[in-house]
């Protein structure tokens, strides 16, 4: 089969994955890319994180997939019914950009992408999960790709080219 | 049940005026600075669930030119002027007379140009909310603006975060304009912020749902 098995995962939205196959996600500007790899059981995870916190929620039921410290434990939980042991589970993060610079004092809600790289390095860590590479930060936005044979992470930006992390 | 629900159909027109009037003034000045008829769809009113922000366009990862103010005031909201790349090019070429074989290709733009499109981002974005704020007696204060050349689902997703507590949509106020057969072709968004709609309506003499 040359076809390949492509999941995307929208934004405020997550996905697993289990052996070959892609998870994609595009259009990562403040927003974080998330992945989560088990490299013994080629299982793999990706969530859009699109804010750092879930206490601001004011729908009442919120999507788990929105928030980093609601997502993290959700993807774990996702790729532990598939087989995936959280002790083997490494994490990549990509995205949580600024994408507009302003001169002067910038408001709460322009940081809001170091807020989520920062709040999903915490969620990470009370998990005990390491990250073992990330491309955050700057001013641009990326749209990545986790290939479920080989945990590589692509992340292709509109002015920097392709790389791989 | 979502925030938005409670909208009513007359209140979504209500919207779609305030759309109307904006990118309406918005469309003159473009027409004055290039000296040249710009035609105007009718705006749209839409609800789109997040996932559906990143295929706006030719997709997440379309390159644009998207100037960016954040506006506060009674009122607070996001608005962007976006155009693709080609229209840009085109736009520099009409107004600013940069030739067209030194706008360059691809996505390079020098820094002049990239200062031009924001400040031409800023004429319109100022004419779109000056003829807001009088139609609604409401006092709308942009920011500098800022520019970006980059994904549309990157750009766009920036100004949906306000959104992100209230449910899994985001409201966007959508307002096409063309000039010229496919020479410039942009979009406005206005996407006020979720209790920013309560003060619009009140302006605007409309009852609450």
């Amino acid at each position: 089969m040359i076809q390949t098995n492509i999941v995307k995962v929208g934004m405020a939205d997550l996905n697993v994955l289990a052996g070959s196959g892609i998870l994609k996600t595009t259009g990562l500007g403040s927003c974080v890319g998330l992945t989560l790899y088990d490299r013994v059981k080629k299982i793999s995870g990706m969530a859009h994180v699109m804010l750092p916190d879930s206490s601001i929620a004011r729908d009442g039921v919120p999507n788990r997939a929105k928030f980093a410290d609601t997502a993290v434990p959700e993807l774990v939980a996702r790729m532990e019914q598939l087989g995936a042991s959280r002790e083997r589970m490494e994490a990549k993060l990509a995205g949580g950009a600024q994408m507009f610079a302003f001169s002067g004092s910038a408001p709460e809600t322009m940081r809001i992408g170091p807020r989520n790289v920062e709040s999903c390095r915490e969620a990470l860590r009370r998990l005990s999960i390491p990250i073992v590479a990330e491309d955050t930060g700057g001013n641009y936005g990326r749209s990545i790709e986790l290939d479920g044979d080989t945990g590589i992470l692509v992340i292709r930006s509109a002015n920097r080219g392709v790389k791989e992390i | 049940m979502g925030f938005y629900e409670r909208f009513a159909e007359f209140q979504l027109d209500v919207l779609q005026e305030v759309g109307n009037i904006g990118s309406g003034n918005a469309a003159t000045a473009l027409s004055i600075l290039l000296n040249k008829p710009v035609n105007m769809k009718v705006p749209r009113v839409r609800m789109l669930p997040f996932e559906e922000i990143s295929e706006l366009f030719g997709g997440a990862e379309e390159v644009v030119v998207a100037v960016f103010s954040r506006v506060e005031g009674d009122a607070p909201g996001n608005l962007f002027f976006i155009i693709s790349l080609e229209s840009a090019r085109h736009l520099l070429q009409i107004l600013v007379g940069f030739p067209a074989e030194e706008t360059g290709r691809g996505q390079v733009f020098t820094e002049m140009e990239v200062s031009a499109l924001c400040e031409i981002g800023n004429i319109l974005s100022g004419s779109y909310l000056s003829s807001l704020g009088d139609f609604t007696g409401l006092n709308f204060v942009p920011s500098v603006p800022a520019i970006a050349l980059d994904m549309i689902g990157a750009v766009l997703s920036h100004g949906v975060m306000m959104y992100g507590a209230m449910g899994e949509h985001a409201l966007f106020i959508e307002t096409f304009f063309s000039q010229g057969q496919h020479a410039v072709e942009g979009h406005y968004f206005f996407i006020p912020d979720p209790d920013s709609y309560a003060k619009l309506f009140e302006a605007l003499g409309v009852p609450l749902a």
